[in-house]
């Protein structure tokens, strides 16, 4: 039975403990593309359609074993907290939202214990999705193959003999399929390779994009890369291609690392402690500041120059440290400035809670290492 | 240079693609290049999904003999999109504007994607021929050997069971 409306708490945050190659690579998601036969695309449907569209998915998803006790969130009757809460856990894109002028009859359907599920009346009827800690490309894609071929045999699906599965947009026509990792390679950036990188990842038949998607900056040295192409391979073609293309760049990655720890020790050990210094310390934060800071401290305890936080609390953060999750938090709108007062309180108190199980764990081991690699900064809480 | 495909005439485009480590390039003459959906003006190493979507718009709009032999100016006859909506959407309508604007379809998605033909997941539906139930056999024991080289038996044993059912069913 799915149930409705349920409350969010940690819903679609199970990527957040990390997994093969957290160090470098947060996620990783794979998303296919499906239509119903029989009706327009969601861009052209009325919203009586879009309504039976949601109906019938709704009740093939009560009969598909993936999604046996799953949730299911209708954005029109959602709060606003609360559709900005799944837009910034990447569960729903802002597109879903519709433009407010009709009611959007878009729906998110979540599995109980992971983050897979489906999107309803995106740009298509159905986005089936799933997204993975670490590098995992193929634990994602077997989630949503299973649940693809649950839902396929239970919904007609549009399907051309020769174009494969049909989708609004003809860039993702075909397989339908979308595979990404979000990774962080600040090495790349900071030694200046990354434009070379990134061409190279051009060339190869991928793309990339900011953490927030399409059309978004790059902050904080995260690079999202994904297929550009989706006919004429297979998914699994698809998939192992991202998954070699990520494993050179990861290899890039930490070669580029390595010219750093041995050309420039002192600067780059300043760069990580400052940027600990200030997220351990600020007052006020904004969100892109933020994140800058967030790579800067990731990149130590990755070098193992910072002993603390564990990379499951910087990866909360990035989720937890964003607006809408901060006023939900707080139990009220706020202005710009007084989410920027919060931000600071709340990674504060985040960081010095690591420290203390760092120190816990240090004193417990016989260590007589301080919680952090080099001294603990002091003041903050 | 003559053109790979055809061989008579003289190659006009030279197409060079990069597959993992592999360099390779195609010449082709201005008609089997067009066939591809390939245009003369298009450089090596272009992004690949911009300038072929204006194109294609640009050729719904025109009225060449190709394009209104296949109908492309008129409507579909389902969602009633037009080339104009195409335009200022870069969206199809629904699954049947894939049949009414198949011709220049094809010639998109082969400048979208380097194929205009599916090789993936095949689904099954009433419809379905025999290609398509034998594209399902090949591309289910495709995912049987993967599910089995990653371990992965619950799956693994579901394709067996789903194989073996077809394979009697034929």
């Amino acid at each position: 039975m799915i149930r409705t409306s349920a409350p969010l708490d940690e819903r679609g945050l199970d990527w957040i403990v990390g997994g093969i190659e957290e160090a470098i690579v947060l996620s990783s998601r794979v998303r296919v593309a499906r239509n119903l036969q029989g009706f327009p695309f969601p861009g052209r449907a009325g919203a009586d359609e879009r309504s039976e569209v949601l109906e019938r998915v709704r009740t093939a998803a009560e009969h598909a074993d993936s999604l046996r006790s799953a949730c299911i969130w209708e954005v029109d009757s959602l709060d606003r907290v609360d559709r900005e809460i799944l837009v910034e856990r990447h569960l729903i894109s802002r597109d879903l939202l519709g433009d407010g002028s009709s009611p959007s009859r878009g729906a998110l359907i979540l599995a109980d214990e992971t983050s897979c599920g489906v999107m309803v009346n995106e740009e298509d009827h159905l986005r089936l999705q799933a997204l993975v800690g670490g590098l995992e490309l193929d634990a994602a894609w077997r989630q949503v193959d299973r649940l693809d071929e649950e839902l396929g045999t239970l919904l007609p699906l549009a399907y051309h003999h020769q174009f494969g599965y049909l989708t609004a947009c003809p860039t993702n026509v075909g397989t339908g399929l979308r595979a990404s990792v979000l990774i962080h390679i600040p090495g790349l950036v900071l030694t200046k390779e990354i434009s070379k990188v990134l061409e190279g990842i051009s060339q190869v038949g991928l793309t990339y994009r900011g953490l927030y998607g399409e059309g978004s900056e790059v902050i904080g040295n995260f690079f999202q890369i994904s297929n550009q192409t989706t006919l004429g391979k297979t998914e699994e073609d698809l998939i192992d291609h991202l998954a070699r293309v990520t494993g050179k760049v990861i290899e890039y990655e930490r070669s580029a690392r390595s010219v750093l720890l041995r050309e420039a020790p002192a600067v780059l050990e300043d760069k990580v402690w400052r940027a600990y210094g200030i997220l351990r310390t600020a007052r006020s934060l904004a969100l892109e500041e933020m994140m800058n800071l967030l790579s800067g401290v990731r990149l130590g305890v990755s070098l193992k120059l910072l002993k603390s936080p564990r990379v499951e609390t910087l990866n909360e953060i990035l989720v937890r440290g964003q607006v809408a999750h901060l006023e939900r938090e707080a139990g009220g709108r706020m202005n710009e400035h007084e989410a920027d007062v919060c931000r600071a309180s709340f990674v504060r108190d985040k960081l010095a809670s690591d420290e203390r199980a760092a120190s816990e764990s240090g004193r417990a081991a016989g260590s007589s290492d301080t919680t952090v690699a080099d001294g603990p900064p002091s003041g903050g809480g | 240079m003559l053109c790979d495909d055809c061989g008579n005439d003289e190659a006009e485009v030279h197409v060079t693609s990069i597959e993992g480590e592999v360099m390779s390039t195609v010449h082709l003459c201005a008609s089997c290049s067009a066939e591809r959906g390939l245009a003369a003006e298009s450089a090596v190493g272009e992004a690949p999904n911009k300038p072929p979507l204006l194109d294609f718009l640009g050729q719904l709009g025109s009225t060449s003999p190709a394009a209104s032999a296949a109908g492309a100016s008129e409507p579909c006859p389902f969602c009633g999109i037009t080339a104009s909506d195409f335009r200022s959407a870069g969206r199809v309508g629904c699954s049947q504007c894939y049949v009414h604007f198949e011709s220049q379809l094809s010639g998109l998605l082969r400048r979208i994607h380097g194929s205009a033909h599916h090789s993936g997941k095949v689904y099954i539906s009433e419809t379905s021929d025999i290609s398509d139930r034998l594209g399902q056999l090949s591309s289910m024991r495709r995912r049987l050997k993967r599910a089995i080289e990653t371990e992965d038996f619950e799956t693994a044993a579901k394709l067996r069971d789903r194989i073996h059912e077809i394979e009697v069913q034929a």
